[in-house]
């Protein structure tokens, strides 16, 4: 005789129910740990010689559990107004960038999607390229730049968006990803229209586009923080709906899902924080998409897990290809792009040839 | 009481109507068997009648307007068995029941010990329990499909539409498949419209079948009534006959002198 449904719930008791993998523990300290690590490494390395227990000793002078700290201002100036600002800002720009490709890899159903998907890069670059060329130079610093490539990277997705639309089949995730492709390509003709007619600042362009986190102290970070802490927290929060919309988009609505909605929220949330981790930092590549898909190789996971990995290791990757930027052929710099691009393209190679045979 | 009542109901396609003035209801409990040839619109109807596509003409589901509905409330009436559902492989069996729950959650919220409870049941009704931590990409055929119908049993749905659901699966499977879902309408009073090829296994199943040709139905009745050598030549272009096996009736292809 069959039991009754009553009696087989019964029967299972709340502990031996079935549960989703979120982050696995070993998973969440192996995360940490390399964050930890990163933010540690990126604050000690430089030019100028900080001991790990002078910055230790000076961290609780700044915290009111110690007295004075042992570094003389200079020090003591560098650590907290150029290096720490710096490496956080290195922090939440990685975080932003890998938990925005994976919610776009998600979103669209498409695992090459990155952050510059739907034309934020494009519209990024020409919004800073007509602020440098164009703009009276007292203007074109840290002020207007940043609020110029925000407003270009939004436009070019405002843009796609509305082609996507357009097409009048707002289910296919493929119309967005060929409008952005259109809508890239087009920004880009203006943008290298523009830098054309300006050769003069051809340097300072390029060397946006490559990507540099810039050395100004807090202002940027503050700029910075807001968006990210609400588009990740966003995104965070649709982390389950995510794994549903990996059943692709019929399969999802007929979970209930209002896909279009849901689309055009984590769209809108990515975006917003893609835009302004470009702002601050120019165009840097590949994070978007190394990072989330060296984690679905190592960990195996779904977006519950996948989503708040992606923006700790993004963020202690980004930590760490800065350090390289600037010590490596110091006291110049490196364009933080090439460093993610030369070091993170042969390491995701390795992931993935490690990965074969694996199912 | 009926669990559908479709009166009119047209799907048009790229401007093309593939499903047109669709009259069917469907009594609680019963087991329809759709079926006709490639094309004939059976997957339309099963999506228009799941809410996946628009049509014209008037749905109700339990005697409730299917334009009062909101997308949530639609899947908790009707869940949907789809011919090549997606199974991502890095999704463990667990994972993917559990989304069965999509339709009873928040859009932000995260599975109740009451939806993890009722997730286990339905696994281990399905005799999956075992399975529960497996990866999707390493199931057979057939532990696939049950995962699907496990999915579609943790939604709680009373109306369960299955397009093909046994396409993929060889002939002991597919016994093993359709007498589970047998089982699962009895015990839990489910309503299922299954589209199928296989007139046979359709025919041994199904309380009701319905016949559908280029989008219009052709005939609706019971097994014996539908399935004539007429009607199968006529609609299919097949050569068959229907003959009787243990008083149920079973298609066999005719091979004449061609």
């Amino acid at each position: 005789m069959p039991e009754t449904a009553i009696e087989v719930q019964r029967s299972i008791a709340p502990a031996e129910a079935v549960r989703a993998r979120g982050v696995s523990t070993g998973w969440a300290i192996a995360a940490g740990v390399f964050l930890a690590g990163a933010l540690v490494l990126g604050v000690l390395a430089g030019p100028l010689h900080i001991g790990a227990g002078d910055a230790f000793h000076s961290l609780l002078a700044r915290l009111g559990l110690s007295d004075s700290s042992p570094l003389d201002p200079t020090a003591e100036s560098i650590l907290w107004d150029l290096r720490v600002p710096r490496v956080v800002l290195a922090a939440l720009v990685g975080g932003m960038l890998a938990i925005a490709g994976a919610t776009y890899q998600g979103v669209f159903h498409n695992p090459l999607a990155d952050p510059y998907l739907l034309g934020v890069a494009a519209g990024a670059g020409l919004g800073a390229t007509l602020a440098i060329s164009y703009l009276p130079r007292a203007l074109a610093g840290h002020q207007v730049l940043p609020i110029s490539a925000f407003v270009g990277g939004a436009a070019a997705v405002v843009v796609t968006w509305a082609i996507g639309r357009s097409a009048g089949r707002e289910r296919d995730a493929t119309t967005f990803v060929l409008a952005g492709v259109v809508v890239a390509s087009f920004f880009t003709a203006i943008q290298t229209f523009v830098q054309q007619q300006n050769s003069d600042t051809l340097q300072e362009v390029y060397s946006w586009i490559l990507g540099a986190l810039p050395s100004s102290g807090w202002s940027d970070v503050g700029v910075l923080a807001p968006y990210v802490v609400v588009a990740s927290g966003v995104i965070l929060a649709y982390r389950r709906v995510l794994d549903v919309l990996s059943l692709g988009d019929t399969e999802a609505a007929s979970l209930g899902i209002d896909v279009g909605r849901i689309r055009l929220t984590l769209v809108v949330a990515a975006t917003v924080g893609t835009a302004a981790a470009v702002a601050v930092s120019g165009l840097i590549a590949f994070v978007g998409i190394i990072v989330p898909h060296t984690i679905r190789l190592l960990a195996g996971t779904s977006y519950r897990g996948l989503l708040p990995l992606s923006f700790v290791v993004g963020a202690g990757f980004l930590v760490v290809a800065d350090v390289i930027a600037r010590t490596a052929l110091s006291p110049a710099e490196l364009p933080i792009g090439v460093v993610t691009a030369f070091f993170g393209g042969p390491f995701f190679a390795v992931a993935l040839s490690s990965m074969r045979g694996r199912a | 009481m009926k669990a559908i009542s479709a009166r009119g109901v047209t799907v048009r396609l790229g401007g093309r109507a593939v499903v047109r003035e669709v009259e069917l209801e469907v009594p609680r409990g019963q087991w329809v068997g759709l079926i006709g040839p490639n094309g004939a619109g059976k997957t339309t109807l099963l999506r228009a009648l799941a809410g996946l596509v628009t049509h014209e003409g008037a749905v109700a589901l339990h005697e409730r307007p299917t334009g009062e509905l909101t997308r949530r409330e639609w899947s908790r009436i009707v869940a949907v068995v789809p011919q090549e559902p997606v199974t991502p492989p890095w999704m463990t069996v667990a994972e993917y029941v559990l989304l069965g729950r999509t339709p009873h959650l928040g859009q932000l919220a995260r599975e109740s010990t009451h939806d993890r409870v009722a997730v286990t049941r339905t696994l281990a009704r399905l005799d999956l329990l075992d399975e529960r931590d497996r990866l999707l990409g390493t199931l057979s055929g057939g532990e696939r499909q049950r995962v699907v119908v496990a999915r579609a049993l943790a939604q709680e749905a009373s109306i369960v539409l299955l397009d093909e659901p046994t396409a993929a699966l060889d002939i002991g499977h597919q016994q093993q498949a359709l007498e589970l879902l047998d089982t699962l309408r009895s015990e839990s009073e489910l309503t299922l419209v299954a589209a199928m090829h296989d007139l046979t296994l359709a025919a041994q199943y199904a309380d009701r079948m319905v016949l559908l040709d280029r989008g219009r139905v052709e005939a609706d009745g019971p097994p014996d009534e539908v399935l004539t050598e007429e009607a199968i030549a006529r609609h299919y272009d097949a050569e068959i006959r229907v003959v009787r096996v243990d008083d149920r009736l079973a298609v066999v292809p005719a091979r004449t002198g061609r």
